[in-house]
């Protein structure tokens, strides 16, 4: 399989990345390198087998559901490049 | 004083004991030489001030008999780990000047097991690369060169910054991570011990993600022993991270020296590629050599999945990656690109704040989990993961205790000598990535040179939780090779 520029287009608003008309065939070029190069999955016989959920076989462990951390909204927003008090500013989301 | 820095990290243990030398004497020799050594690019941050700090308290403690398993050791720290009140980028824009304001399960435990803090070591970008040079802060220089030659080699990476470090006495030790081969592939490289222990030892707790379910932190070191002694500190469960195993650690140090007799090493068929050079075939050769004369018995096994895990690779982990990093949007931290809408400062910010490799892997993770795709891409990669792990464990189940492979398909390039091909750089993981698939533990031991006089690494690939077997194996490796040491030209 193969990408075509609009593809390349759709993906790139998909990952919220934004990606000039200059750059598109080349990032069509390097994705297509990249989908040639694990195309030779196809030759291997899958049938029947179990995709890889987890590497380790382990039991989930669980633990009661509790508050045990919190009050720490200084730290939250300390790395924040906007804010107004402890809340994070955004541009305007609703028209 | 800086002959101190040419110590191994047992020897300085040593020294720090019986009080030949302060931890701050030990620390303030470290700093020279990182000062000294600012043209390889291994520290992206020098922490001088906090390192002085931390050596002077673990000095009174140690003069009061308890210092810790680690007491006064200064070591780096990969800029992946966050660090409390230290800034932590992942060498990426888009995290900008991003301070923690806590600290990962893995270096909180090296300090509270006494060591100290020099500073924050250069990587690839999210760990995205096996070079080091996808880094934000520029590539780091490998302190090996070609024999007559200036020509500046990478380190490998993505745990670049620790190798080069290490290797060139900057610090004694230095955490890694790996997620297809990034400890083991600089760690060949530069001539330095680095070990991937088992999915599931170290906690990921506070480290940068990159792809979860290959993720692993792990040690770089000058010597099997410090690896191990660096090991048993990194390691251990915690309830931060549901991944990491509630299992008791070893003291995996007393693996050193143990008699590797009568166990069966796997030289596995698959990884003799077409075309692979000489002198790696020899090498490989080599190791099995030292290894049978040491009493262990060599097998031939097959691992036949071995070429699918490659391609496996790059459809799992940059599809983990693009949901990771989904949180980098420029709300909460890092950095921020206005845009006209929130919409658009999401793409400008990440435009912007990622690099080329970056925003490749993201875009392929974002195309491979996309609707119709899912099935044809992750499914099935997810099902030849199976079927790799399935190898090893029917290699395991025919009693072979660990398996001989070399650690990389050569010794290290030069800076900007690959890379116009992504997949011509993702080729040097071929014999680290399917350790990672399998989440098995591997370590990487320097054996010989090439015709160049470069270091040349082996790999050990072990049973599930089976470290010590590797630090066995790997010291009658490092014991009939030698160690490796790089002349200093910085």
């Amino acid at each position: 399989m193969s990408v075509d520029a609009a593809t390349v287009r759709r993906i790139a608003h998909l990952a919220r990345i934004a990606v000039t008309d200059e750059e598109v065939p080349h990032l069509q070029g390097e994705l297509n390198a990249m989908l040639a190069f694990v195309e030779q999955l196809g030759e291997v016989n899958v049938d029947g087998v179990e995709p890889m959920t987890s590497v380790t076989p382990m039991e989930m462990k669980k633990r009661p559901d509790v508050v045990n951390d919190g009050g720490i909204p200084d730290d939250i927003v300390r790395n924040a490049p906007a804010t107004d008090g402890h809340f994070f500013l955004v541009p305007k989301v609703v028209e | 004083m800086t002959d101190l820095t040419s110590l191994t990290l047992a020897e300085a243990r040593e020294g720090l004991a019986n009080k030949s030398f302060t931890s701050l004497e030990l620390t303030d020799a470290h700093l020279g030489a990182i000062e000294a050594a600012r043209a390889l690019n291994a520290f992206v941050m020098e922490t001088p001030d906090q390192a002085r700090a931390m050596a002077r308290a673990i000095d009174a403690k140690i003069g009061k008999g308890h210092g810790g398993p680690l007491a006064g050791i200064p070591l780096g720290i990969k800029d992946l780990f966050a660090t409390r009140d230290v800034r932590t980028t992942a060498c990426s824009k888009i995290l900008g000047n991003f301070v923690p304001t806590y600290e990962s399960t893995v270096t909180s435990q090296l300090w509270r097991d006494g060591a100290v803090m020099l500073g924050k070591l250069n990587n690839d970008e999210f760990a995205m690369g096996s070079s080091n040079e996808t880094s934000c802060f520029g590539p780091v220089v490998n302190p090996w060169r070609r024999e007559g030659s200036n020509t500046a080699l990478v380190p490998g990476g993505s745990s670049g910054g620790s190798a080069s470090a290490v290797a060139a006495m900057l610090c004694m030790g230095a955490t890694a991570t790996d997620t297809g081969g990034s400890i083991r592939q600089p760690a060949a490289f530069t001539g330095t011990v680095g070990i991937k222990p088992t999915y599931g030892r170290c906690s990921r707790w506070g480290i940068v993600a990159f792809a979860s379910s290959l993720d692993q932190a792990g040690p770089i070191a000058r010597t099997v022993r410090d690896s191990a002694i660096l090991m048993r500190s990194m390691a251990g469960h915690d309830p931060k991270d549901t991944t990491s195993v509630d299992r008791a650690v070893p003291d995996y140090e007393a693996a050193i020296g143990k008699s590797v007799k009568g166990m069966k090493i796997g030289i596995p068929r698959e990884y003799r590629l077409d075309g692979m050079p000489a002198e790696i075939e020899k090498l490989w050769s080599e190791g099995a050599a030292w290894l049978k004369a040491a009493g262990a018995e060599l097998v031939d096994v097959s691992l036949p999945h071995t070429k699918y895990a490659l391609p496996a690779y790059y459809i799992v982990a940059p599809a983990e990656a693009s949901s990771n990093l989904a949180r980098y949007d420029g709300v909460r931290y890092g950095l921020r690109v206005p845009g006209r809408s929130i919409g658009e400062q999401y793409e400008n910010t990440r435009a912007e704040g990622f690099g080329a490799e970056v925003r490749r892997r993201v875009m392929i993770g974002t195309y491979v989990l996309s609707a119709g795709y899912y099935d044809a891409y992750y499914l099935r990669a997810q099902k030849v993961r199976t079927l790799i792990k399935r190898d090893f464990e029917d290699c395991f189940a025919k009693g072979v205790h660990a398996i001989l492979t070399p650690a990389t398909p050569s010794a290290a390039f030069g800076v900007g000598e690959k890379g116009a091909d992504p997949v011509e750089m993702y080729l040097n993981d071929i014999f680290t990535v399917t350790v990672n698939m399998a989440g098995l533990p591997g370590i990487a031991v320097p054996a010989g040179r090439d015709a160049q006089a470069l270091p040349l690494g082996l790999q050990l690939i072990g049973r599930p939780f089976d470290e010590e077997t590797l630090f066995s194996l790997g010291e009658v490796i490092e014991q009939a090779a030698g160690r490796f040491t790089p002349a200093r030209w910085w």
